[in-house]
């Protein structure tokens, strides 16, 4: 075996690192109960790392009025507490905003276990210090042994009393340095006897009883041997840094089976503690059969609690679907190599068990090589009575419907009364029992049934019209018409639960597969979130917003449902705000900033969180089960990454953007430099010649000389025009001045402006009288015809002749002019009117500018420019103008 | 005649001095402003027979410098400006200039517009208004209201000759679409610039021997009219 440590254990501990180095340390001063001296020892640490130049605030420390404690606080900066006023009282709280602004190197908060006052951002002062590290501040901080989560059944087992403060383990696991505070118990108590223990006034008699001898000695144990189990733990994670092998048994992974018992949570804590031990990865599955469909909302909150529980203490969880529990469980245990299975003891009662066979047996019977420990349930203290409570509407349509139904099946057994046997009359009656259970609950089924009953006895049974029974073997026909009555109701009814849970399940992968397939052909931001927000809002039923960063950082409402009353106010922006810096979900129904009105879950993506979704459904409690949580975290996680992808394709376009507009740029500017200094040089050449030779040159040469510098001027003039004129219609700022214009009259204005450049040419004009008028810009067309004319001129030999012709059909004029010069080279006619292309870039005598202007300004116009070489030689530019209606008659008589 | 007085309003030194060479050269006498302030002041005080405006002016825009010009004074404006301004020199036709040159312009072109204007300004002055003009084969009669060609008569419409008449009166200078507009079918009519196009397409056929390559009725696009004079 290699000692080479494992690359990718090697890379976990190095993240690790990192991560451990950008968060603060957290110390922990460990104690078996109140009164050991932690917030002493801690305020003593502080002053020698004070004296070590340290940057150290006392975040909130309770002296409890001790003399000594309060003297060690009095030589240290105290961070003012926050005031909080709740039922008359003011509680001082922990100053979180204060503190993480102040932002000392270290910082004190005493009683990591306390929960703080209601409207505080967090329910526990843990999560307070967890944000606090998460800020890269380091913590000093004190706990009770009864506090530790997966310790708390034990703490409650040995003292009688149930702690209801508890720190998450993964907390504490997370602690770089844990001192343990110990002092034997006699002295404690010695303490305690001189009053040197907080004990609060109204707890007297309980917190005595807490303190019996035999009572600290048990916690004391616990919290050595926690601490002791810390110790091996670090000694564990040397010997993996260190790479020192040793046979490990394979990856153990804990499976545990809860339920709505009140006693899962004890089972959650003992494999908490289990897998600990294993090193081993758990999960907690939940497993939802068709009978726990139908439990009430109370069992329905406590599963909930129990998984919160579990996710709490570090473990995964699942919630499966089956027949049965035993199935379900075994099957997903198989499926993912589970190697221990963990249930709690039994409590159906023992003839149920016999009659119907326990878990138990069926997860032994069934599991193979998998190991099955049964966890003892006796002795746990009851749970705390569940805060919310709802009580579904009774369902009166149901029950009216009811009556009903069994006023008709009377009328309808009375018609069959002269013919049939009375047992065949009870038949109609369970019909409408039936009909009954498939439209309504339990309640109104239950109703029908009796009603049923009764009716039956009343109407049909001698003697009639009386509840009196003559025949005692009637009341035998009544037990089996009832019992049997509430049998196909309740199977019913348990169809119809089921059918509608599977069609739930079936409509939400429906809609979250039909928003992905949208979400992909859905082009751009605002587009993708409003099919995202439509899907959300149909399938969770609620209001939502979607908040995105804009380019400041800042969030800003992006879409929401049209409602639009989830007004996004300051207060909800500040939550919003924290999940997206945090990356986790806060608000309505999560121990974070529960207070807010809507619950926020970050918009996570592969590069990052890319803004936050806010939810109020319509129901507030919509939401607490796990699995609908997780349905929606997949709905935001989707919306996510469609929005990253978005982005990714904004970026990449605008890259491209920026590469051709690079492109382009260099390109002008070899051109440009190259066709600015041409003219330059020459005009710079011929009049410094004449100034420096005046004299001695002879009347042709000067005369030569000047001419030459007028014509580049010229040239240069019409290469910084065209650049102008490019750069105008490149950007937008040119828009068309479209009037009715002659075409016959733009020709005559452009030829003008070559004044005497055409002598000695043949030029042609061929315009028809009746051409109509066109809706154009006058000036840009002159441009155009400027542009093509001066083509020719260029790239013609002297003296060759010209056509310009115009005809019109009834879309359009179409304008020609045609050369008989050399042509284009084949292949060359599209790109000629493209930017900066030369047919000879040798020759120097353009930009390549004109034509791509000339392409610009018509196709402005909805009109369309191309070239086409003769066959008689020569090449004819041609553009064409749309005509779009007739100009307006001219009215004024003109007689 | 004594030596015409300019005024030339622009700010560029190069600008000023070529002028200044050329314009000395051919008889006139030359003051200079360089920003829109001294200029209203150099024509206040010099009396001018004409100005030269650049509307681009550091202090203050060219069109206010003819509106404030204008409260007391009708001397004749020759605006410079760049070409792909018409807009402006639309603007500062309408607003009382009498001409323009485009930059960058030849001497010659802008001698040839100073002289229109001074002509102008002289027939202004009280001196007789001639009634008939001539350019080339063309001649027309105010008088009379004759118009022949090579010595033919030729038969106008009424607006015809009414639009004719107009490019007449103003001959050599440029006329805005919206003045003539205004001249010959009334100022109800000045956003009406298509009637233009029809009429002047007639005239055209009816007194240019290519209309396509018209010698005296010239188009300035985006900005009037001109008929040559000379």
């Amino acid at each position: 075996m290699s000692t080479r440590p494992d690359p990718d254990a090697l890379l976990a501990r190095v993240q690790e690192e990192e991560a451990r180095q950008r968060r603060g340390k957290l110390k922990v001063f460990f104690g078996a109960t109140a009164g050991v001296g932690k917030t002493y020892a801690m305020l003593r640490a502080a002053h020698e790392q004070r004296a070590n130049g340290v940057d150290v605030v006392a975040g909130f420390v309770q002296t409890h009025g001790r003399a000594e404690t309060d003297a060690l606080v009095q030589g240290l900066e105290i961070l003012p507490p926050r005031l909080v006023e709740y039922r008359g009282a003011t509680l001082r709280e922990l100053d979180l905003d204060a503190a993480l602004t102040r932002r000392p190197t270290l910082i004190l908060v005493d009683e990591l276990a306390h929960t703080n006052a209601p409207g505080s951002r967090h329910a526990k002062r843990w999560q307070d210090v967890v944000e606090l590290l998460d800020a890269g501040i380091n913590v000093d901080t004190t706990v009770n042994v009864q506090h530790v989560d997966s310790l708390n059944d034990v703490v409650a087992k040995i003292t009688g009393i149930v702690v209801r403060e508890t720190v998450p383990d993964s907390v504490l696991e997370r602690a770089d340095e844990v001192e343990l505070i110990d002092l034997p118990p006699d002295d404690l108590l010695q303490r305690l006897k001189e009053g040197k223990v907080y004990v609060p006034d109204q707890a007297q008699e309980a917190i005595r009883n807490f303190f019996r001898k035999g009572n600290l000695i048990a916690l004391r144990e616990l919290a050595l041997r926690s601490t002791a189990q810390r110790v091996d733990e670090q000694m564990r994670v040397y010997r993996r840094e260190h790479a020192i092998e040793e046979i490990w048994p394979t990856a153990e992974r804990l499976l545990v089976c809860v339920g709505p018992s009140p006693y899962s949570a004890r089972v959650i804590r003992a494999a908490k503690r289990l897998a600990e031990r294993l090193d081993a990865e758990w999960i907690v599955a939940y497993v939802e059969t068709p009978a726990s469909l139908r439990s009430p909302v109370e069992a329905r909150d406590r599963v909930v609690q129990n998984l919160r529980l579990a996710e709490q203490l570090g473990g995964t969880t699942v919630t499966l679907t089956g027949q049965t529990m035993s199935e379900a469980i075994l099957a997903y245990a198989h499926d993912r190599n589970v190697t221990k299975i963990l249930v709690g003891k039994p409590s159906r009662p023992l003839w149920k068990r016999i009659l119907v066979g326990s878990i138990v047996d069926a997860l032994v019977e069934g599991s193979g090589d998998i190991d099955v420990f049964v966890v003892s349930s006796e002795h746990e203290a009851a749970p705390p009575a569940p805060v919310r409570r709802r009580r579904p509407e009774p369902d009166w349509r149901g029950y009216v419907e009811a009556s009903v139904v069994v006023t008709v099946a009377t009328v309808v057994a009375w018609a069959m009364f002269p013919v049939f046997e009375l047992a065949n009359l009870i038949m109609t009656y369970l019909l409408g029992v039936v009909l009954v259970a498939t439209r309504h609950g339990q309640g109104p089924s239950l109703f029908a049934s009796i009603l049923s009953v009764a009716a039956f006895d009343f109407f049909f049974v001698p003697p009639m019209f009386t509840f009196a029974v003559s025949d005692s073997q009637y009341l035998v026909t009544f037990l089996v018409m009832l019992v049997v009555a509430l049998v196909i109701s309740g199977l019913t009814i348990r169809l119809r639960t089921q059918a509608e849970a599977a069609r739930e399940r079936e409509q939400r992968t429906a809609a979250l597969y039909a928003m992905s397939r949208e979400l992909a052909s859905t082009r751009g931001v605002e587009p993708l979130l409003t099919t995202a927000v439509r899907h959300i809002a149909e399938v969770f039923r609620g209001e939502i917003v979607v908040l995105l960063p804009d380019p400041g950082g800042r969030l800003t409402l992006r879409g929401g449902s049209s409602s639009g009353a989830l007004a996004v106010e300051s207060a909800e922006l500040a939550v919003a705000r924290w999940v997206f810096d945090h990356g986790q979900p806060a608000g309505l129904g999560t121990a974070t900033l529960p207070g807010a009105s809507a619950l926020y879950l970050p918009l996570g993506a592969s590069r990052g969180p890319v803004g936050v979704l806010g939810i109020r459904p319509a129901d507030p409690h919509a939401l607490d089960a796990p699995e609908q949580l997780h349905q929606l975290e997949t709905f935001a996680n989707q919306t996510a990454l469609a929005i990253e992808r978005a982005h990714l394709a904004d970026e990449a376009h605008s890259a491209e953007v920026r590469v051709e507009t690079e492109r382009l740029r260099s390109s002008l500017l070899s051109s440009v430099s190259h066709d600015l200094r041409t003219p330059l040089a020459t005009i710079t050449g011929a009049v410094s010649t004449i100034l420096e030779q005046g004299p001695r040159l002879d009347e042709r040469t000067r005369q030569e000389l000047l001419e030459s510098a007028r014509d580049e001027a010229e040239r240069l003039n019409r290469l910084v025009q065209n650049l102008l004129d490019m750069t105008r219609l490149e950007s937008g700022a040119v828009q068309l001045r479209t009037e009715w214009h002659s075409v016959e009259e733009v020709v005559g204005a452009a030829l003008n402006r070559f004044g005497t450049r055409f002598a000695g040419r043949r030029v042609t004009t061929r315009i028809p009288p009746d051409l109509p008028l066109v809706a154009m810009d006058d000036v840009l067309i002159e441009q155009v015809l400027v542009n093509l004319l001066d083509n020719v001129l260029k790239y013609t030999p002297p003296g060759s002749p010209i056509d310009i012709m115009a005809t019109a059909s009834d879309q359009a004029v179409t304008v020609e002019i045609a050369d008989r010069g050399p042509g284009l080279p084949p292949g060359t006619e599209a790109k000629v009117f493209e930017k900066f292309y030369r047919v000879r870039p040798a020759d120097g005598r353009g930009a390549g500018l004109g034509l791509a202007i000339c392409q610009a300004i018509v196709r402005a116009h909805g009109g369309r420019i191309w070239a086409q070489n003769l066959p008689e030689g020569g090449v004819a530019f041609l553009f064409t103008l749309p005509i779009t209606g007739a100009p307006p008659a001219v009215v004024t008589p003109d007689g | 005649m004594a030596e015409p007085v300019v005024v030339v309003i622009e700010d560029e030194p190069q600008i000023r001095r070529f002028l200044r060479a050329a314009l000395t050269g051919q008889g006139y006498r030359l003051f200079e402003a360089g920003t829109g302030e001294d200029g209203l002041i150099e024509a206040a005080s010099r009396q001018p027979d004409l100005v030269i405006l650049d509307l681009g002016l550091p202090d203050m825009d060219g069109l206010a410098v003819i509106k404030r010009l204008r409260e007391w004074s009708a001397v004749p404006v020759i605006v410079l400006s760049a070409r792909g301004q018409e807009r402006d020199k639309v603007a500062a036709l309408d607003g009382g200039a009498d001409d323009y040159v485009g930059k960058p312009f030849a001497v010659g072109e802008l001698l040839a517009r100073m002289r229109v204007a001074l002509r102008h300004r002289a027939q202004l002055g009280g001196e007789s208004v001639e009634s008939t003009f001539t350019v080339g084969d063309l001649h027309v009669d105010l008088g009379r209201r004759r118009v022949l060609l090579g010595g033919a008569e030729v038969h106008l419409s009424p607006i015809e000759y009414r639009l004719l008449a107009t490019l007449v009166r103003y001959a050599g200078r440029v006329v805005t679409h919206r003045q003539l507009l205004r001249e010959v079918w009334g100022p109800n009519a000045e956003a009406q610039s298509h009637y233009l196009r029809v009429y002047m397409t007639h005239l055209r056929r009816k007194l240019e021997p290519d209309p396509a390559r018209p010698r005296y009725l010239l188009t300035e696009p985006g900005v009037g009219y001109r008929l040559l004079a000379e």
